[in-house]
């Protein structure tokens, strides 16, 4: 399949985006809505996101016609669910951003925990590279999910903005290896066993591997899981090259062990957005069975697509989210 | 130290297959209760042409504005269209920590000291995370 045969997808979200964010523009009520605003939230310096007129049902319809599209996109871009949902989600739709990034976390959750079972019978994902990152990654992912509850939405707009255009960069420089040179384990990793062996089936070969500088990526784990749940974003975006180019693992087992390393991140953050009521059904659901669905017809499409073209695609509609969502924290694009 | 092979751990495999069911189980009441919200037959506590109206607000005065339980509390409510989708979600929420729980007597039985303390620190913080200790008292 051609980049062309991708387009229209590209252009749905986009059309789907512009859809959203014009009929809150035109909506007649949206002033008086925004007046009825609670006066604590304009004094912790909320934007006033005026209420729709639009009927209810309109809007879990084009979240989920939404999600399935990035739940394609997702998969042939190479990137989780969560990070084009936030930003997307956020930026183009009326929701408040508390309840973006809880529905966020539970798609990130939700495809993780698919995903996680599989990955780890065929011994892609380690539970011993995982368990030690996730004790660290979870806690830290408690904080994040604390703190960005507390922050005025603004704020949190404007650090996911920058967030995001810094993801950005991650994924348009970094570079991955498939097999990283590790000529000896560091003293914390042997004596935890964080190494292993797999079937690599490109060459017909079992791989050994084994890990390096693990203080060093733990202490990066800090931050990675204060983002995470921070943003609800999910967080393969550092996991990978954390796991691959910091500590070595090969880029299948980085990848399969981030998949499921979310699953457990995800939920320490996610048990935070539920107990502070930043959690509603009516978002939750359309998004994360749009988003799995999507991703299965992704599958489908990547065997005859072209990856890289379409991760730039992926990364130009992040850009484009990550731009909107920095303008809107900041009041130039409401 | 076990011998490295190609083959999933005991462990792992026990992980990976608590998962698999709990995932399908979570994500399949998930939908059916969504149903059960959307179609009416279950009363929902805040009417659903309200919500366009609600999901502009912060979730603390989304809370405050509906006078709608922290924490556990949605638990009384669990009868009523809105809070019944709960269920699946905690479901999905909560799986982490019973494959923790699964696979800590493995690690025991191996003695393998370093995970039987991760395990347990990992299903605390988890245990914390879901209790609501650390989200009461933010009205």
């Amino acid at each position: 399949m051609r980049m062309y045969k991708v387009l229209p997808l590209f252009l749905a979200v986009l059309a789907l985006m512009a859809l959203a964010t014009g009929a809150l523009a035109s909506d007649p009520h949206a002033a008086a809505a925004a007046a009825n605003m609670t006066s604590a939230a304009h004094a912790a310096g909320e934007a006033a996101v005026p209420a729709s007129a639009t009927p209810w049902w309109v809007w879990p319809l084009v979240l989920f016609v939404v999600t399935f599209v990035l739940g394609i996109l997702a998969v042939l871009g190479g990137v989780g669910g969560g990070v084009l949902f936030v930003p997307i989600i956020g930026g183009f739709f009326p929701f408040h951003i508390d309840f973006v990034r809880g529905a966020g976390l539970l798609v990130a959750l939700a495809g993780a925990l698919a995903a996680g079972p599989g990955l780890l019978k065929r011994n892609l994902a380690s539970l011993r590279l995982a368990m030690p990152v996730a004790v660290i990654a979870s806690a830290a992912a408690i904080g994040g999910a604390l703190v960005g509850l507390a922050l005025p939405a603004n704020l949190i707009q404007t650090l996911l903005g920058s967030a995001i255009i810094f993801i950005v960069i991650i994924m348009a420089v970094a570079k991955k290896s498939d097999f990283p040179n590790v000529p000896k384990p560091d003293n914390l990793s042997a004596a935890l066993g964080m190494m292993g062996i797999y079937r690599e089936e490109s060459i017909g070969k079992d791989v050994e591997w084994h890990v390096h500088r693990t203080p060093k990526a733990l202490l990066t784990f800090v931050l990675i899981g204060f983002m995470a749940g921070m943003f609800g974003l999910g967080a393969g975006w550092a996991n990978v090259p954390v796991l691959n180019l910091m500590m070595g693992a090969p880029l299948k087992i980085s990848v399969a062990t981030s998949k499921f390393l979310l699953s457990i991140t995800d939920t320490s953050a996610a048990w935070i957005f539920i107990n502070k009521g930043a959690v509603l059904p009516m978002m939750v659901v359309p998004s994360l069975v749009g988003i799995m669905l999507g991703s299965l017809i992704g599958v489908k499409i990547l065997a005859k697509t072209k990856p890289k073209a379409i991760k730039w695609m992926v990364i130009v509609l992040l850009l484009f989210a990550g731009v909107r969502a920095l303008l809107k924290g900041l009041g130039i694009w409401p | 130290m076990e011998k490295l092979t190609t083959k999933a751990s005991e462990e792992q495999l026990l992980y990976a297959k608590l998962l698999s069911i709990g995932t399908w189980i979570g994500l399949a009441v998930l939908v059916i209760t969504f149903f059960l919200y959307v179609s009416g037959v279950l009363e929902p506590v805040i009417p659903i042409d309200r919500l366009p109206s609600l999901w502009t607000m912060k979730a603390t005065d989304y809370m405050h504005a509906e006078n709608l339980p922290h924490g556990w509390g949605w638990v009384s409510l669990a009868g009523h269209g809105d809070f019944v989708n709960f269920i699946g979600v905690v479901m999905l929420s909560g799986l982490t920590v019973v494959c923790y729980l699964a696979i800590l007597p493995i690690f025991i039985r191996k003695k393998d000291k370093a995970f039987i303390i991760m395990a347990v620190v990992e299903i605390l913080i988890l245990v914390l995370a879901a209790s609501g200790i650390l989200t009461a008292g933010g009205h």
